[in-house]
């Protein structure tokens, strides 16, 4: 049988630390299985935990007066579901749901912080796995920003 | 004096009826021409004409139909300004004048025998699909192929019906910058596509057409993947008098976008896009 270290290891983020260090962080997470439709995370909630997918769609949302919820990110297998919980006041900044059935590796985000704060190597190597995902998503969020394909975009 | 008729014959354009008008989505239609007997050039992938409404003006647009079926020319418009806006407005039946094809091609041959990366925005998709018309009636050319297309919403999808169970559906993706919950599909920027895991850069040729600002974050994103700049081709889009070469409307920078493009490769036009007043 996989260990949640060997799940892990199989999602790309975090399969290069040292497995010290992979050993440390599996001790904080556990399998997490979302229903379609489900809510993985709400805008406004303690950001308690953080997500790896392992299988399925997810999305992220946000609430648009006149509008309801519209997705503005889906997310699949190796990717990362919050990123709230790295600083304070630790709060989710947006929606996060389940599209399809979801399986993910659910990590408890104060044990972590706990674990970052006693051993800084581990806080750094961790902080390096998450600012790249961190900088192309704020990169993404600038081009959707400027609405190139809209009517007052050039195409 | 001859140079000149030769100049003057090369900008008269020739009346052509219209047979067919679809729309795509707000703002955004296609006109299906019949082709005049003048115009004996066939068009390649990427070339464009001057179409001209008759006492509004002319304005360059692509050639969106099948390269293979040159009887009719066909284009997809979206209503920008004055003489768009007049496009998208004929009906089969009205006139208008048509002169080219202008313009280099895409380098589709340069892509035979390598993994063919087109990626698409927007209304971009259009100078693009007689490739894909193309590339799909002889996909064993190519090692392998991927389009990647990228727009605003669900609601505009240009040519939507290739996609979803369509012809392209075996090796394209699509995703909307934002969408409601009834979406089932993928969201996100264009680039968030451009990845290791999903596209084989290895002797790879790509593709790009879209805004600029588009064109530039995915070819920087596939350079990123170890792509070389000079197998990346964009097309470029400049304001457009005579297409010819003579009235300097399309310059950028030395480059005449009616003549030296409008497709280029990125290694020839990278620093210009950064050139704010160009
Ligand atoms: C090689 C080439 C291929 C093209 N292919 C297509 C196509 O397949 N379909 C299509 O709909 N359009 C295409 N265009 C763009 C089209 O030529 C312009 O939208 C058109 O010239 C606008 O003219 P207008 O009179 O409608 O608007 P104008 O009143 O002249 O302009 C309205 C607005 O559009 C902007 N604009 C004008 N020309 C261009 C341009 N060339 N590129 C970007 N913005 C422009 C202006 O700055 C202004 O903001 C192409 C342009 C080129 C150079």
């Amino acid at each position: 049988m996989r260990t949640l270290t060997d799940l892990i290891v199989e999602q790309g983020l975090l399969k290069e630390l040292d497995p010290s260090k992979i050993e440390t962080i599996s001790g904080c997470g556990k399998n997490a299985v979302f229903e379609a439709g489900a809510y993985i995370q709400k805008e406004g909630d303690p950001a308690d935990h953080f997500y790896l997918v392992r299988a399925g769609k997810a999305s992220l949302e946000t609430f648009i007066p006149g509008r309801g919820n519209v997705i503005f990110k889906t997310l699949s297998e190796g990717d990362l579901v919050g990123v709230s919980w790295l600083v304070p006041p630790y709060r989710s900044s947006f929606d996060a749901r389940a599209l399809e059935e979801c399986r993910a590796i659910e990590f408890d985000a104060n044990c972590l912080r706990q674990h970052c704060e006693a051993d800084h190597d581990l806080g750094y190597a961790l902080l390096m796995k998450f600012v790249p995902v961190i900088l192309d998503r704020m990169r993404s969020a600038r081009l959707q920003i400027l609405d190139v394909y809209g009517p007052d975009g050039d195409g | 004096m001859k140079d000149d008729r030769g100049l003057i014959s090369a900008m008269v354009p020739a009346a052509a009826r219209v047979l067919r008008r679809q729309v795509e989505y707000d703002e955004v239609v296609t006109l299906e021409v019949e082709r005049p007997a003048t115009l004996t050039k066939e068009f390649l992938p990427g070339q464009f004409n001057m179409l001209y409404v008759f006492g509004v003006g002319e304005i360059a647009v692509s050639h969106s139909g099948h390269p293979f079926h040159q009887d009719r020319i066909v284009h997809t418009i979206r209503a920008v300004g004055k003489v768009s806006r007049a496009l998208i407005l004929l009906k089969p039946g009205d006139w208008l004048g048509i002169r080219g094809p202008y313009g280099t091609p895409w380098p589709i041959d340069h892509a035979k025998g390598q993994n063919l990366i087109v990626v698409a925005g927007g209304l971009g998709l259009a100078p693009l699909r007689p490739v894909l018309y193309e590339v799909s009636s002889a996909k064993d050319a190519y090692r392998s192929m991927r389009l990647i297309y990228g727009t605003r919403d669900p609601s505009s999808i240009l040519y939507q019906s290739q996609f979803e169970g369509g012809p392209w559906a075996e090796f394209g993706q699509v995703t909307v910058d934002s969408a409601n919950l009834d979406w089932q599909g993928n969201v996100g920027v264009v680039t968030d596509l451009i990845s290791a895991d999903t596209l084989d850069t290895e002797n790879a040729v790509a593709l790009i057409c879209g805004p600029e600002v588009m064109m530039r974050f995915s070819a920087n994103a596939l350079i990123d993947l170890g792509m070389r700049e000079d197998r990346i081709y964009v097309s470029l889009e400049r304001n457009m008098k005579c297409a010819v070469k003579q009235c300097g409307r399309c310059q950028f920078g030395p480059y005449f976008v009616c003549r030296d493009g409008p497709v280029a490769s990125f290694g020839q036009v990278d620093k210009l896009l950064k050139i704010a007043e160009l």
